[in-house]
């Protein structure tokens, strides 16, 4: 029996306030997400059973218990404190997928920091963009990317410390410290900041159409929704095995692979390498993996690689699988019930809602193909583009809405009210993609409402690509857009026109390649380069990318009549 | 000539996918994906340098991730195109 029972009966009657007695929130005047982490799991008489049992890319393994995880966090609290640091400090934390990160994330909120976590694969320009607009005061890094960090400091004014894990002898500079956790003694206790429901916890920053980011900032009762929709939509159990596939340098790898399984007490798994269908279902195999949270570009990747290297495995363990990121296509469910004995659940969420708000719900019929339907709790609904009233006559296509008031729901964008302002419209906040809802209930994605590109479930600005690609010697304007791609959903192509001088050929698509690849990040990187004469405008100057776009995916071309050279 | 690839193949590897700074040792058998030096997105940047340098078309079915996971895989992969 799944850990939800009826859907019906609970969307009936669910309220957010039997959530928040489940999990004793705020019991004590204690509201802090690092305490529900570990220190409540510890004194309900589970500090000796695993958090953490993680595995780096050459087969090295640790494991950590829930105390340990206390503990460890704790010491990162006291050092922060120690180095001065404060409540309401932005922390960065850039680094790969090591046990440290997991630790520090939890440390930080304990001292009531704001936790800034940033995909450690960012180029020096994302990086700084980030740090930049979110003042941030400190960052937490390790050698491989402490070059990074160096090269860029220099224009943080407000980044006063940088604390480098596993310094293993580097030579330091100024505002540079070395800490190996393991090393530090006399520190294993600490009094947790008891921090407020609507206290800023952390900060993640998501990509727009334009501008530059922004920095989604979440508040300490976002765990009521982490929790519950841990338990009900991924149906963990205290005997289960988790392994949430995504990086904590975005939200899922957060909500859902610290937050929301540690709140629930569960013992989770983390592998620290790059993508391999083997070296996935050998982890499984190995550990025993039960629930597994994954994306459909993964799923992709592993329906290339066909039924082979799944017959080669004991993959009998796994008893729920769940999909995140971006539409899970309905070939990708089919092919799972083939490949596991059983489907991905798709689930629809943002960076911004901070849990999952659209879903398939274990022991609900799926509709493969389909978003599914909203958590309880949630109210939920499609809008008209225009007025943003909700649209009553079934399989009509509007936008996404949500009605504010769920607990994980972010409370602003970091220094950007007018931005944060213009995503309320007409009493619903509008997730920005358009869908459908049919005859039972059930969403079906339709596409997003914007020109932000969502690569292999990561949403990337053209805003950003594009001022990124003018700084190269050669361009003198250009356009990015997001073309289809069988695996990764959209990936990113690039319109440039070359400045007088230069000419099209393999080395300079190359070279603008890894331009934008270290500028911004792999994501960003265009997998395609068009050369063009020139971009289409708007009389007013404006590139018209939905034309670009339509083009590119052979659709309907649309309204021309503001075309410049129309 | 199997080792003058191999070196032109590392070199690369660690002037584009490397940081600078980075005192990370490649090899013929260093982990390239799985090991997080190249990930799936840089992978196209790789195998058009690759296409470029050696004149010809690696088939798409043919860029797995596990096809570009060692430069010994990739040496591996190449042959199949390669005709000296």
């Amino acid at each position: 029996m799944e850990n939800m029972g009826s859907y019906e009966d609970r969307y009936r009657s669910f309220t957010w306030g039997m959530a928040v007695r489940e999990l004793e929130y705020g019991k004590g005047g204690m509201y802090n997400i690092g305490y529900y982490c570990c220190d409540r799991i510890c004194e309900r008489g589970m500090g000796e059973k695993v958090a953490l049992l993680w595995e780096g890319f050459t087969g090295d393994m640790r494991k950590y218990t829930f105390n340990d995880l206390r503990i460890l966090s704790n010491r990162f609290a006291n050092v922060l404190i120690e180095q001065g640091l404060t409540s309401g400090d932005r922390v960065c934390l850039f680094m790969d997928r090591i046990p440290e990160l997991y630790f520090a994330f939890v440390g930080i909120l304990k001292m009531g920091g704001i936790v800034q976590p940033l995909f450690s694969a960012f180029g020096e320009e994302a990086l700084a963009m980030r740090l930049s607009d979110a003042s941030t005061r400190a960052i937490l890094t390790t050698p491989k990317h402490l070059g990074k960090v160096r090269r860029i400091r220099p224009n943080l004014p407000d980044l006063e410390l940088v604390i480098v894990l596993d310094a293993r002898g580097k030579s330091l500079g100024k505002g540079e410290v070395a800490l190996s956790i393991d090393d530090v003694t006399g520190r294993d206790t600490f009094d947790v900041v008891p921090a407020a429901p609507d206290m800023p916890s952390v900060l993640h920053y998501t990509s727009g159409t334009t501008g530059k980011p922004k920095g989604a900032l979440h508040v300490h009762s976002s765990v009521i929704a982490q929790y519950m929709t841990t338990k009900w939509v991924l149906d963990v159990t205290t005997e289960d095995i988790y392994w949430c596939t995504a990086d904590p340098g975005w939200v899922t790898g957060t909500s859902y692979g610290i937050i929301g399984p540690w709140s629930c007490g569960i013992t989770q798994v983390v592998l620290d390498a790059g993508f391999s269908a083997r070296h996935w279902y050998a982890f499984i195999e190995k550990y025993r993996v039960t629930v597994w949270y994954s994306a459909p570009t993964a799923i992709r990747l592993l329906m290339k690689e066909g039924m082979e290297p799944v017959n080669h495995f004991d993959l009998s363990s796994l008893r729920h699988l769940a999909s995140v990121g971006e539409p899970l296509n309905a070939e990708a469910v089919l092919w799972s019930e083939k490949a596991f004995g059983r489907p991905f659940h798709d689930t629809f969420w943002q960076t911004e809602t901070g849990s999952i708000v659209i879903t398939n719900f274990p022991g609900m019929k799926i509709k493969p193909g389909s978003m599914g339907k909203p958590f309880p709790g949630m109210e939920a609904t499609v809008v008209h583009p225009k007025t943003f009233q909700p649209l009553e006559k079934p399989g009509s296509v509007g936008l996404i809405a949500l009605k504010p008031g769920w607990p994980s729901m972010f409370r602003a964008y970091w220094n950007n009210l007018e931005t944060f302002e213009r995503k309320f419209k007409n009493g619903w906040y509008i997730c920005g993609d358009r869908s459908s809802i049919d005859n039972d209930g059930y969403y079906w994605f339709v596409g997003r409402d914007d020109d932000v590109i969502n690569t292999a479930g990561h949403l990337v600005g053209p805003f950003e690509i594009e001022s990124a690609l003018l700084e190269h010697p050669s361009v003198a304007e250009s356009a990015a857009i997001g073309k289809p791609d069988p695996i990764n959903m959209e990936v990113v192509k690039a319109f440039v026109a070359l400045k007088p001088g230069f000419r099209s050929s393999d080395d300079l698509t190359m070279d603008l390649m890894n331009f934008i690849r270290r500028k911004l990040s792999p994501l960003a990187m265009p997998q395609e380069i068009e050369y063009v004469e020139s971009l289409p405008k708007t009389r007013s100057g404006k590139i018209m990318r939905r034309l670009l776009r339509a083009r590119e995916w052979g659709e309907e071309i649309g309204d021309t009549s503001t075309l410049e050279n129309d | 000539m199997q080792d003058d690839v191999k070196r032109l193949i590392i070199d690369y590897i660690k002037k584009e996918y490397l940081d600078e700074d980075s005192d990370q040792e490649v090899t013929e058998t260093t982990k390239l994906i799985s090991g997080g030096i190249v990930d799936s997105f840089s992978m196209v940047s790789l195998k058009m340098y690759l296409e470029k340098k050696f004149q010809i078309k690696i088939p798409d079915e043919k860029a797995t991730p596990e096809a570009f996971d060692s430069v010994n895989n990739i040496v591996t992969l190449l042959r199949e195109f390669v005709h000296s």
